[in-house]
């Protein structure tokens, strides 16, 4: 007997796994369900099936009470989430984002994503067909970007080191394929493909009750961290000698989603499991995926993320099982280090002598505002750009591949529209946020409404302790999922309830240690208060350059997370 | 299965005939159950047996004198009103008087007639109400036959602020003089406010027909009041209506809707006011206060101004707030606001009457005055004004759910134009100057001819988009709460799914339930090309009249001017193309709907 279903967990099956059994491979009554004119949203498990398609269902939170009050539903609408992997987009496909935000989405924004990938907030149910045909004519699609499937793959938007990042790339492309789903679900709900017997098809990786939880995948250029390999689950690190990638170590088991009030849950850092050489890549994936697949949780869903199998299971036994379905053996790891997880801004000039310009966009929202026409400037950059444009994993865009001849075209046009502000601070730069409040259905607190301000008020406190220059990695995520990786920054705001965060000190820069809570359940003003008096403390009492996460941990302000599984809530 | 169908064939009639027929003689009084009586033993004994119409039952004594028959043709009610208000006073002088609704009036009996009374409203443009549509026709059809006997008299009720102000009354007197018929009186083309012309038409009608219906006294014809309308009558009325209260007024649109919807709750509580789904209410409403102070500026009047109404005084500032129209506009007020001012360019204006329609037709009485400023005596003013009138509203609620409430549904019109913003005279009032807890005079103007049908188990189509949908949300509460197990259908219409569907969670809840079997909707701007409720009604088409073949009634509330007129062609399509009919045909097909009363309209 083989060892699939040693460690599978025993007991009554989450209802999530009797959605999946019975979807028929992902189509569920989706279909009945776009003809219902009578309802904007999706009924029943179609709710959680349109997610493995790669759209929420979403409402306007901040009008629900009021349109429940005139007898009206909720304002229905989907957020779809692009299948981008690397990030990678071309500006012919560009412009068709462009205009399908403009001409039918409630917000008319591009969202750029910490999944490196864009998103489309507020499409209406009538919409939605013409909203995935559109993306396919241009060659994108959004199968698996939600749901309890491989993610978009991300890979370190480097356009410095062009013959490694393409190489990386080309995995990381690979690699999406590879996992993605094979059913033809998408195709004949989304674009009137042919339909299939799915009792005709299989799954042959993913397998027909999918996995248990989602699963993130990035491939990682070093000395670059910023896709945040521990807020994944299974991580290429690129290893490149004489600049050619050569083979990956194998990093699993990162997360950084948890319950509030639940102490079985807690972000985690990922293990690293060695060496590998290129050719092994897929096998890998695909080893690492089935492994989780056959032992992760699916009876209580809190505990289902690779990281708590690991856990459960051992990462020893983890890692042999995943050498026994590959047939590959771990290599010891090759060095490599992270030092950084921020975009490079401005120009830069790649080793195969093409420029790439990497824009700043707050919050990855890409909209018109008053004199900064950000979404505008893009699509004319689009027009007449001949590389390729970057979503990075921090929610900025780089205009990669421009010729000098095209440089100063390029640049004006991004000065015009406000994508190029010298104004800019670092710590703006290294400051990040989720989506959240008013379409997110799981936020709690805001987030993306009110990162601007509040880093509005710490640039004002560096200021006043004469830091002006400095930075703390400082994230706001909306609710205990994370997307906004507050769970890897020096200041880590939790989302608890409107206007209160439970607040974590002491992740370090290039996002290799964890931060505990400080403080719970506290008022941004009263945090603005705590960092007032830290940030004063740090500009007195630091070593030279230390950063603010290193000098809280020294200064024994907060206690290091070592071992998150054990003492995160210490 | 077939062993007991001996005995059935042998019996009178199956229970739900029975039924039927109990509750249709339970309205008679005992003469009208004898004279039905005859009735049926006439259909049954032969075929050449017409019908005996209701105007000759009476004793032989009583039928020695000559009828006065009243024909009235209502949309709303209001000529029904004065058609039995006037049978009163007919009575009272001792002649022999009937009322009969036109829908309910066999036309060929016209040549029997001796005298008649024509009361009949307009609607839209120039178009006749629904029950009188088929004598309507018929009168103009060669089938008409010459009425050299017939003396008639024509009230016509209308509303100066349309076009074709009285049209259908003037029409009956044509067709009638055409026929050789003698008219007894100049007709009476009755405006909005007609209680006091039509009390001294009363008086000079009677006058003149006191020597054509000898008074013969009988109480027998007394018996023909049907005394069971008496009864039903609440004790409030248009010209005594209850002070109610607004417990709620919210806008239902949501917050990027081109259109403002309110719902509102008006609480009946102590008056004991009883309706019925399809009725009416009529609510009193008082003008906006600002609208008014800038009219006193334009006219150089005074607030304290003492005037006369009726020979009550009043300042002229109440009388502007609750006595006078001010937010519809009609040609009577600019020719005696001219004739007192002698406003010059006004006089100009009046000689092109396209171009003064179209003015008044976007103006509001402040707007005139605004535009021509005069200063005018305050009780020239008063007198150029016509009095207030309540409006009416399609009832949204049924007092099988809601008691002692009472729920409307509507459009709030405000708009900006000559720099200050304009409302609706009613619609203002209801949803921004009203608070909750005030006080509003309302009363039930009954609607007879919008009922859902009498057996619960009849299938129903409901046309109501936009406010339309008010009646329907009384009819579906009203079979909700009834547990009737007729299929319910909903077309409804409106610009956008996600701003304009009116009780949108409601109609959901309505489905789950299975309460309501089908809806069909239209969102107008949903899409590039303009989807409305009668391209459903196509789309449908099929399953409509199939509808229909198992006996539905089709209801149309809403837009007379358009919508209703678009759904009627509608149907008259998909009845011809999935009957199999020609377009005569079809035309048949739905005129009988109507007689049937199973076609209902409830349009404005």
């Amino acid at each position: 007997m083989s060892d699939d279903n040693k460690f599978k967990v025993e007991g009554k099956l989450a209802d999530n796994e009797r959605m999946k059994g019975k979807s028929h491979l992902l189509r569920g009554t989706i279909a009945e369900d776009l003809k219902d004119d009578v309802t904007g949203g999706f009924t029943a498990d179609n709710f959680q099936l349109i997610r493995f398609h790669g759209m929420y269902q979403q409402d306007d939170r901040d009008i629900r009470a009021e349109r429940t009050k005139q007898k009206l539903e909720p304002l229905h609408n989907v957020m779809l989430r692009a299948r981008l992997p690397g990030g990678v987009i071309q500006p012919h496909q560009w412009l068709v984002i462009d205009k399908f935000a403009a001409d039918y989405t409630m917000y008319g924004s591009i969202r750029l994503t910490t999944r490196q990938t864009f998103q489309f907030h507020g499409v209406l149910k009538p919409n939605m067909k013409l909203m995935h045909q559109t993306l396919h004519k241009a060659g994108i699609d959004s199968i698996a970007t939600a749901g309890d499937v491989n993610r978009n793959v991300l890979c370190t938007s480097n356009p410095i080191e062009s013959k490694v990042h393409k190489q990386a790339w080309d995995w990381a492309t690979k690699i999406s394929e590879h996992l993605l789903p094979k059913t033809n679900a998408y195709a004949e709900i989304w674009l009137d493909g042919e339909k299939v017997d799915s009792t005709q098809e299989d799954e042959p990786i993913l397998g027909k009750n999918y996995l248990p939880r989602k699963f993130k995948t990035t491939v990682v250029i070093p000395p670059q961290n910023d896709v945040d390999v521990h807020a994944n689950d299974l991580n290429f690190v690129a290893i490149a000698e004489n600049g050619e990638l050569i083979g990956f170590n194998v990093l699993v088991g990162g997360g950084l989603a948890m319950t509030h009030g639940d102490h079985s849950t807690f972000p985690r850092k990922a293990d690293d499991f060695g060496f590998i050489e290129l050719d092994k890549t897929l096998d890998i994936a695909a080893a690492v995926l089935s492994t989780q697949r056959d032992w992760g949780n699916r009876v209580n869903r809190k505990n289902a993320k690779t990281k708590y199998t690991l856990e459960r299971v051992g990462v020893e036994n983890f890692k042999a099982e995943v050498e026994k379905r590959a047939g590959v053996k771990f290599a010891a790891s090759r060095a490599y280090e992270f030092t950084s997880r921020g975009d490079r801004f401005g120009w830069v000039e790649g080793i195969d002598g093409k420029h790439h310009l990497t824009l700043f966009i707050e919050n990855g929202r890409i909209l018109d505002y008053p004199g900064k026409t950000l979404k505008t400037g893009c699509a004319e950059i689009a027009k007449i750009h001949q590389g390729d444009f970057r979503m990075t994993a921090n929610q900025n865009l780089i205009v990669a591949g421009v010729a000098l001849e095209q440089k100063a075209r390029i640049e004006a046009l991004a000065i015009k529209h406000g994508l190029m502000e010298a104004s800019v601070s670092n710590q703006r730069k290294d400051s990040m946020a989720c989506v959240s409040l008013p379409t997110c259905p799981l936020a709690m607190a805001e987030a993306e409404r009110y990162l601007p301000e509040a880093v509005t008020e710490i640039e004002g406190l560096l200021a006043k302790h004469g830091m002006q220059d400095e930075s703390i990695i400082y994230r706001v995520t909306g609710c205990p999922n994370g997307c906004g990786r507050a769970m890897l920054a020096e200041v880590g705001l939790v989302g608890k309830g409107p206007g209160k965060y439970n607040f974590h000190l002491g992740g370090d820069r290039q996002g290799t240690r964890i931060p505990r809570m400080f403080k719970e359940n506290i008022t941004d003003t009263e945090i603005m208060a705590h960092l007032d008096e830290l940030i004063g403390r740090w500009s007195k009492e630091r070593t030279a350059s230390e950063s603010f996460g290193d000098y809280v941990i020294r200064a024994g302000i907060i206690a290091p997370v070592v071992d998150s599984a054990r003492d995160f809530y210490d | 299965m077939t062993s007991n169908n001996g005995n059935n064939n042998f019996s009178a009639l199956t229970e739900q005939q029975l039924q039927l027929l109990s509750s249709a003689a339970s309205s008679l009084n005992s003469n009208q159950l004898i004279w039905a009586s005859g009735f049926l033993a006439g259909l049954a004994g032969a075929a050449n047996a017409l019908p005996i119409p209701p105007s000759s039952l009476t004793t032989e004594q009583a039928s020695l004198q000559p009828t006065l028959t009243i024909l009235y043709g209502s949309q709303t009610g209001n000529s029904k009103g004065v058609a039995n208000s006037y049978k009163a006073s007919a009575l009272e002088q001792g002649f022999k008087a009937n009322v009969v609704s036109m829908s309910d009036y066999k036309p060929r009996q016209l040549k029997n007639e001796t005298h008649l009374v024509v009361i009949v409203s307009t609607h839209g443009e120039g178009d006749a109400p629904d029950d009188a549509v088929e004598l309507y026709e018929f009168l103009a059809s060669k089938k008409a036959p010459k009425l050299p006997n017939l003396k008639f008299a024509v009230v016509g009720l209308g509303d100066t602020s349309y076009e074709f102000f009285c049209q259908t009354g003037k029409d009956f007197e044509t067709r009638l003089l055409a026929l050789g018929a003698t008219a007894l009186a100049e007709r009476l083309d009755c405006d909005v406010d007609y209680e006091s012309v039509i009390a001294d038409w009363t008086v000079s009608l009677n006058a003149k027909l006191k020597d054509e219906l000898k008074p013969v006294v009988t109480e027998q014809v007394m018996n023909l009041t049907p005394a069971a309308n008496a009864v039903a009558e609440s004790l409030y009325n248009k010209k005594n209506p209850f002070a109610a209260s607004l417990s709620e007024s919210l806008k239902i649109t949501a917050r990027d809707s081109v259109k403002d919807i309110r719902h509102i709750e008006v609480s009946l509580e102590g008056s004991g006011i009883v309706y019925k789904p399809g009725d009416a209410l009529g609510v009193w409403f008082s003008n906006d206060e600002a609208m008014v102070q800038r009219i006193l500026a334009a006219t150089s009047t005074n607030a304290e101004d003492k005037v006369l109404i009726a020979e009550t005084e009043f300042t002229l500032l109440d009388a502007l707030l609750d006595k006078l129209e001010l937010t519809l506009s009609y040609p009577g007020f600019v020719k005696k606001y001219q004739a007192q001012t002698a406003h010059q360019e006004l006089a100009k204006l009046m000689e092109d009457k396209v171009a003064l329609r179209e003015y008044l037709s976007v103006s509001q009485i402040v707007d005139i005055t605004e535009k021509f400023p005069a200063k005018i005596a305050a009780q020239d003013l008063v007198d150029a004004l016509r009095p207030i009138t309540p409006r009416l509203y399609s009832i949204a609620s049924s007092q099988a759910e809601v008691e002692d409430e009472v729920h409307l549904t509507v459009a709030h019109i405000e708009y900006e134009a000559n720099g200050f913003t304009h409302q609706g005279g009613a619609s203002g009032f209801l949803s921004t100057r009203l608070q909750e807890g005030d006080k509003l005079n309302v009363y039930v103007e009954n609607n007879d001819n919008f009922r859902l049908p009498p057996d619960p188990n009849t299938p129903i189509i409901m046309i109501g988009p936009g406010t339309g949908i008010a009646p329907f949300r009384a009819f579906m509460q009203e079979r909700d709460a009834t547990e009737a197990q007729g299929k319910n259908w909903l077309f409804f219409g409106n610009p956008n799914f996600t701003q304009d569907f009116l009780y949108q969670t409601e109609w959901q809840g309505y489905l789950k339930s299975g309460l309501l079997s089908k809806i069909s909707l239209a969102f107008s701007r949903d899409q590039a090309s303009k989807i409305y409720v009668q391209d459903r009604l196509k789309e449908h088409g099929k399953e409509v009249f199939e509808w229909l073949e198992q006996g539905a009634h089709f209801y149309i509330c809403g837009d007379a001017l358009r919508m209703a007129k678009d759904v009627e062609n509608a149907l008259l399509a998909l009845v011809a193309e999935h009957g199999n009919k020609t377009t005569a045909e079809a035309k048949e097909y739905v005129t009988n709907l109507r007689k049937s009363k199973r076609y209902q309209k409830d349009v404005y």
